[in-house]
């Protein structure tokens, strides 16, 4: 296949940054959406001229690294994946395709499509664990039953790769669903109960610090979701949030 | 300089216990005067870090991800395994030893492999603890399931992504520790060299990889949980950034590097599709449990599969080739990984390969989507004869067992694995040697310690499944913890470490140098043309099979290919700056130098052992005939190489391995 990339390029986090457009060619379908930017990149270096900065590691879809906006979409046009997993069969022979980062106030571009996430480590240092001494001196684990329909929905909150497709799909740039996740996950487990009051005031006030929207039930970030996070984690915190501040 | 191992005397039953009730211990009080730096944020480096901040250490922490959640433990699938005999199935904390060094081929450590199977029990309870959903049975209690090389069920799971929910686990024990001020964290930051003051580890040099600041960093001791180096080979599982760079580095200044050629070849990964490939994709052993694996019998079946004019499932089951279960029937499809990946081989090298390059075999869910469709048609009172009917059902236990597995299969190859089966071929997974170190996880440097995949003493070599995860946190949460107090029980009165000594400054003038050649030579070629270049001579020379003139050859091909590197390469862009490029020419700079020793220490290795298979020694008649053949009278030791400039240059220690309580013996799986 032969392509038409229109690329965002921005030297660093003060540079205005325009889109540039570039030309590949020689794209199997069977590679994924990043290999098509290596097959870029070391066309570039070749040329002499810098090539295109993108977050990437594993390629496998589970380390949440990757973060391109394709074509106005999170991680593209394919549906419960990430940007590595998706595959150039999903494009046509000629089409032309618009790469730019995560837009958001939270997300700061550190260069060209690359953003800065650490704003979700910062709400998760405000109460994304469970208070527990890591010394290995705890009950034995089945003393604690947790019920499997209880323990699959845990897990189902807990595969979020903290990507922040929903910030970059939301028209607010909220963070709702990945906070809602997070609180989920304990919420739903007897060992978080303890200290859920807390929890939920600490994490939700650090997410609207960071500078994140509110949420206004749109639903992108559900659909745009790679890991298929629920909406229902988003009520969940907001019903968490109530009884916390019922609490008070 | 003598290896000493320091394993505690004594039975081996009570080793770790009388060894901890000795050790020094640092008053709480004193704690706070102790900073430890931890590099590599991983199930390893993560649990360490959090651990050693909830003892009242100051732990300054460093990875080259934008987050310590990115590390690539969680990617690991299957399973963790502990010997909590929840089953009730003859599990103990023996068995598990047991396993475990056999399953390693007889040379991992006895004391460690011990100790590891001790506190694997306790590793379950701490994360159950810490709100990690592993899978549960209907009652509430937690689900097991079995992995390769055993008969027991002693793993447990979370879907296909236990390694993310324990990675995410001891993220979250790291986050409670940094919002309460007691890790520094410093993502982002690439470790580039170790700084010695009086012959111990005092500090790092570092770079920040968004600026491109050279920063320094000082500490009373060092730990490096740096992950492996499978990516020497280029095309392997690994995460794209995971490097050999701080594990070299250490060995360069002095700390011995061993077995490095013991590399495991998983069995179960997406198999190469074209020259573009730039990773490749495991799909967990835990399909080994379910999966079949089996090629076709006939040569015009094998030719009409590779031309399409022939479905896998419209061969007939007389025609299949399920050679696992036909070589070992004790084990079947749930051999060890090494034993599996050899016989992919086997029948791939004799023209039995499925994919259209001949380098693949089946992977087939079909009767387990019968025999769980039947079951639970069974349970839930309906017609076990209406076959569609089963085969939906079978497949949504099948879904519920595996479903992400699937997808990523599924997104990949662009085939539905529920419908078809999968095809399959054995990639460089994970590597059992690293950097050397004695009992308390210390490497040669004093003050130096090596934490999970970075060091090799566990696993010997071959890692069985589900084992990796249960090193990295049993010497993160529960080792290290115990073992460095005693090393910094004799700092107290030290005091902070000054950043300003000659040896940060000579460490630091070094680093720059490096990376000021890299921004400045005008060579023609990218960082990744000379990595691929690598891995090619890698995986032929000194992949699965291995050969001495093959090894040789490799040797002074890599030795070259090193030397038109530093002439040849060319990196864009400047120092100051994010510079992808000139991060990796540091790393691949670091494999070009390991490789060489890697094909150096597989020369010396005169044995088949574990993932490492010499041509010349396999087993001529008997039982065994065929299989690989381990040499315990000759090769019954690390071997531990001591930097001496050039790696053709490294000189060769031993550590003779003792087999106290598990006799050395064949391994059999038939």
């Amino acid at each position: 296949m032969n392509l038409t990339l229109k690329i965002w390029r921005q030297k660093n986090a003060s540079d205005k940054g325009k889109m540039v457009d570039y030309k590949v060619t020689d794209i199997s379908p069977d590679m994924s959406f990043l290999e098509m930017l290596d097959v870029l990149n070391e066309q570039l270096i070749n040329k002499d001229e810098e090539p295109v900065a993108f977050d990437h590691d594993c390629r496998e879809g589970i380390c949440g690294m990757c973060s391109l906006y394709i074509n106005g979409e999170a991680h593209g046009p394919d549906r419960g994946v990430t940007t590595c997993q998706l595959h150039m069969r999903m494009f046509k022979d000629g089409d032309t395709i618009t790469i730019e980062p995560f837009r958001a106030t939270a997300f700061p571009v550190v260069k060209d499509l690359i953003v800065d996430r650490t704003s979700f480590d910062r709400i998760q240092h405000a109460g994304g664990f469970i208070s527990v001494n890591t010394s290995g001196n705890t009950i034995d684990a089945n003393t604690i039953p947790i019920n499997k329909h209880d323990a699959d929905t845990a897990f189902d909150s807990a595969t979020c790769i903290g990507c922040g497709a929903c910030v970059a799909s939301c028209k607010n740039s909220s963070a709702m669903l990945f906070v809602g996740a997070k609180v989920s996950q304990f919420a739903l487990l007897p060992q978080g109960q303890i200290e859920a009051t807390d929890r939920v005031l600490n994490m939700v006030k650090q997410m609207d610090d960071e500078g994140f929207g509110n949420c206004t039930n749109t639903g992108a970030c559900e659909v745009e979701c790679p890991k298929g996070i629920s909406l229902k984690n988003i009520a969940r915190m907001n019903s968490e949030y109530l009884k916390a501040s019922l609490k008070g | 300089m003598a290896l000493d191992s320091k394993i505690p005397k004594g039975p081996i039953k009570d080793k770790w216990t009388d060894y901890k009730n000795h050790i020094d211990l640092v008053n709480p009080a004193n704690k706070r005067n102790i900073d430890v730096i931890i590099v590599g944020t991983g199930l390893a480096g993560g649990s360490a870090a959090a651990t050693l901040a909830e003892l009242g250490y100051n732990v300054k922490a460093f990875c080259f991800q934008d987050s310590p959640r990115r590390a690539h433990s969680i990617a690991a699938q299957g399973g963790i395994n502990a010997a909590k005999n929840y089953q009730g199935d003859g599990d103990s904390t023996y068995r598990l030893f047991y396993d475990t060094v056999k399953g390693g081929d007889y040379r991992s450590r006895e004391a460690n492999v011990y100790r590891l199977a001790e506190v694997s029990a306790n590793i379950i309870d701490q994360c159950v603890a810490q709100g990690v959903p592993f899978a549960r049975e209907y009652g509430g209690l937690l689900d097991n399931r079995s992995f390769g090389g055993v008969l027991v069920s002693r793993t447990f799971y979370a879907a296909g992504q236990t390694g993310q929910q324990l990675l995410l686990g001891a993220y979250s024990a790291m986050n409670r520790q940094i919002g309460r001020g007691k890790i520094k964290m410093y993502n982002r930051h690439e470790m580039l060299d170790v700084v010695k003051v009086d012959g111990k580890a005092r500090g790092i040099i570092t770079r920040n990889l968004i600026t491109g600041e050279v920063e320094r960093h000082s500490a009373h001791a060092v730990v490096l949980g740096t992950g492996g180096y499978g990516n020497v080979f280029f095309l392997s599982t690994n995460a794209m950034g995971s490097n050999v760079t701080a594990a070299w580095k250490a060995h360069k200044r002095g700390a011995y590097f061993a077995n490095p050629c013991y590399t495991q070849i998983h069995p179960t990964c997406i198999p190469v599709s074209g020259d573009h490939q730039s990773k490749l994709t495991l799909m967990s052993e835990s399909l080994r449990n379910d999966g079949r694996i089996w090629v076709p019998k006939h040569m015009k079946d094998v030719e009409a599969i590779r031309n399409k004019t022939l479905q896998p499932k419209d061969i007939k089951e007389e025609d299949r080739d399920y050679y696992l279960e036909r070589r070992y029937p004790a084990f079947g499809n749930l051999v060890p990984r090494d034993v599996a990946s050899r016989a992919a081989k086997e029948r791939c090298d004799a023209g039995f390969g499925v994919n259209a390059t001949g380098e693949a075999v089946f992977l087939d869910f079909a009767s387990a989507i019968q025999r769980y469709g039947k079951e639970t048609a069974h349970v839930k009172g309906l017609n076990e004869n209406d076959a569609a009917l089963v085969k939906k059902l079978g497949q949504e236990v099948i879904k519920n067992k595996y479903g992400n597995l699937f997808q990523m299969y599924e997104k990949i190859v662009d085939q539905d694995p529920y419908n078809t089966p999968m095809m399959i071929y054995p990639a460089v997974h994970y590597t059992m040697g690293g950097v050397w170190v004695d009992y308390n996880l210390m490497t040669t440097v004093p003050g130096l310690y090596c934490i999970g995949e970075a060091n090799f003493s566990d696993h010997g070599a071959n890692r069985l499944g589900a084992s990796a995860l249960m090193q990295g946190l049993a010497d993160g949460y529960f080792v290290l913890p115990y073992t460095i107090g005693d090393y910094l029980s004799d700092d107290i009165r030290t005091g902070p470490i000054s950043t300003d000594s000659k040896e940060f400054e000579d460490a630091e003038k070094e680093v720059k140098k490096t990376l000021d050649f890299f921004v400045t030579n005008k060579g023609s070629h990218s960082v990744d043309y000379f990595h691929k270049k690598l891995g090619k001579i890698m995986w032929n020379k000194v992949g699965m099979a291995r050969n001495v003139k093959g090894l040789t050859e490799a040797i002074s091909e890599i030795k070259e290919l090193r030397a038109e590197f530093w002439k040849d390469v060319k990196v864009p862009g400047t120092n100051e700056e994010y510079n992808e490029e000139l991060a990796k020419a540091g790393r691949v700079a670091d494999f070009l130098e390991l490789g060489e020793l890697f094909a150096k220490d597989a020369l010396n290795r005169e044995e088949s052992c574990g993932g490492h298979f010499r041509e010349d020694a396999v087993e001529l008649d008997g039982e065994q005939k065929g299989e690989a053949k381990r040499d315990d009278e000759n090769f019954a030791y690390v071997a531990a190489w001591e930097y001496k400039g050039e790696p053709s240059d490294a000189v060769l220690h031993k550590e003779e391995l003792e087999f106290k309580d598990i006799e050395l013996k064949q391994r059999s799986y038939k």
